[in-house]
């Protein structure tokens, strides 16, 4: 009986213990929100959308991310979308680099030699990122699904989604299927269910406070193949943005309010 | 036999989309250190389990679940290794990607997914919580056995499991695999003091 009340006790100290952590992870998320440089990386970005750069020596501001030459207020959240002058869904960083080669000239090598960052020297399309999806704050996120590309774009984000390979044979719902898990002390969203994806594309691109760097969603997707044990994704590949538009779709209507600060 | 028929029959049934997936990765990845494209080529077991939406028809999964049991082979004698490597390949969560230097041994990562040893509150709860694994078991041969081929091939068990079969991909060695049975059920370990 001594041995029940001990074990008894001992477990709900367990218990106790586990609800501490979790609540000290929630204070030290709302702390690293409140100190977060995000606006640092909005402010370069704009300054870098407004440098004239490339053989064309043409800023990025008649760059147009879906509403237009240079309008920005709200394009972040329309994407990703079918561009008829690319014939192709593109993210945001997609049609960056597309911006890029068009509007300033630049090869695709040139616009695709630095595509992510590190602490010291972040990549120009993680501070375009942030300049641009800051200007959509506030604005329902709704990516294109009626053209047809886009249909098929989001079909093939859902197959990719549930789609199992690698040598551990994961797919993304492997972490993110299942309600109430996590990997350590990481809560796991299921990224096919609306409640769980909202917050999530409502917040990408976003700083993340354990490396100290701004990481884009093309980012976010590549680093969860790299914990797949796959092969690495192309760049703005179709895959990627597939993905991207299947989570995009699957969080619509939740207003934007990024760029976030992660853990 | 039949079976085999029967669940090529069901595989040349479904409409061809893995098949169109993989075309479409083979093209949009590029192989990084030591992660070469063959990775994304799937296997029979990985098409059924994404085919199925993991719910194989149970009298298929029973015979590819026999057809994975093959890929272990037990080492002679006892299964229980030294359980505090264990615990440390338990907590590692190195290997296979393409930032790890190949060569080097790899981890277990089996934290990340389960609890262990109750002094590591930092636990994934993707799998089942192993706590006091042995003690509620023992550690007969038997169990020994089942727990070894677990995590040899976690699938020769339950045919879509989310477990990596870390034996059978070359993750663990069997020295490895030996140490974490010792991890889940010597009586010294921390799991089932």
């Amino acid at each position: 009986m001594r041995l029940l009340a001990i074990l008894a006790a001992s477990l709900l100290a367990c218990s106790v213990a586990a609800q501490d952590a979790k609540k000290e992870i929630q204070r030290y998320q709302q702390m690293i929100g409140e100190g977060s440089p995000v606006e640092l990386f909005e402010l370069e970005g704009e300054a870098l959308w407004k440098k004239p750069q490339g053989p064309k020596q043409a800023s990025l501001e008649k760059c147009d991310l879906g509403l237009g030459p240079g309008v920005l207020k709200g394009a972040y959240a329309r994407l990703p979308r079918y561009f008829k002058d690319a014939d192709q869904v593109m993210d945001l960083e997609t049609r960056l680099v597309h911006c890029m080669q068009t509007v300033q000239g630049r090869s695709a090598e040139d616009a695709l030699q630095r595509v992510f960052g590190n602490e010291d020297r972040p990549s120009e399309l993680e501070y375009l990122s942030a300049y641009v999806a800051g200007q959509s704050r506030g604005v329902p996120m709704s990516p294109g699904t009626s053209q047809p590309k886009e249909k098929q774009a989001l079909e093939l984000g859902r197959m990719l989604f549930f789609h199992r390979a690698g040598p551990w044979d994961f797919s993304c719902a492997s972490c993110h299927g299942e309600e109430n898990k996590r990997i350590r002390m990481q809560d796991l969203p299921v990224l096919a269910n609306p409640r769980d994806a909202r917050p999530v594309v409502a917040t990408w691109p976003a700083y993340r406070v354990s490396n100290s760097q701004f990481k884009t969603m093309q980012w976010r997707l590549n680093d969860c193949y790299r914990q797949m044990r796959m092969p690495e994704p192309i760049f703005a590949s179709e895959t990627t943005v597939a993905l991207n538009l299947f989570l995009t779709a699957t969080g619509k209507g939740e207003p934007y309010r990024g760029p976030g600060t992660k853990r | 036999m039949r079976l085999a028929f029967l669940a090529l029959f069901l595989l040349a049934a479904q409409p061809a989309w893995s098949e169109d997936v993989e075309k479409i990765l083979l093209r949009d990845f590029k192989p990084r250190g030591q992660a070469t494209m063959d990775r994304v080529l799937q296997d029979g077991l990985q098409r059924l389990c994404t085919e199925t939406d993991n719910n194989p028809p149970a009298e298929v999964a029973k015979a590819l679940e026999a057809d994975q049991m093959k890929s272990i082979s037990f080492p002679p004698g006892a299964l229980i290794g030294d359980w505090q490597r264990g615990e440390k390949i338990a907590q590692g969560g190195r290997g296979l990607t393409w930032s790890d230097r190949p060569g080097t041994p790899a981890d277990g990562s089996c934290y990340n997914c389960h609890q262990l040893s109750p002094a590591e509150m930092s636990y994934g709860t993707l799998g089942p919580s192993l706590l006091g694994f042995g003690k509620a078991r023992g550690n007969g041969p038997d169990v020994q056995r089942y727990v070894y081929g677990k995590i040899f091939n976690a699938k020769a068990y339950n045919l879509c499991s989310q477990m990596p079969r870390l034996g059978h991909s070359g993750t663990l060695s069997p020295e490895q695999i030996r140490d974490l049975v010792g991890l889940l059920l010597d009586p010294a370990s921390p799991v089932n003091r």
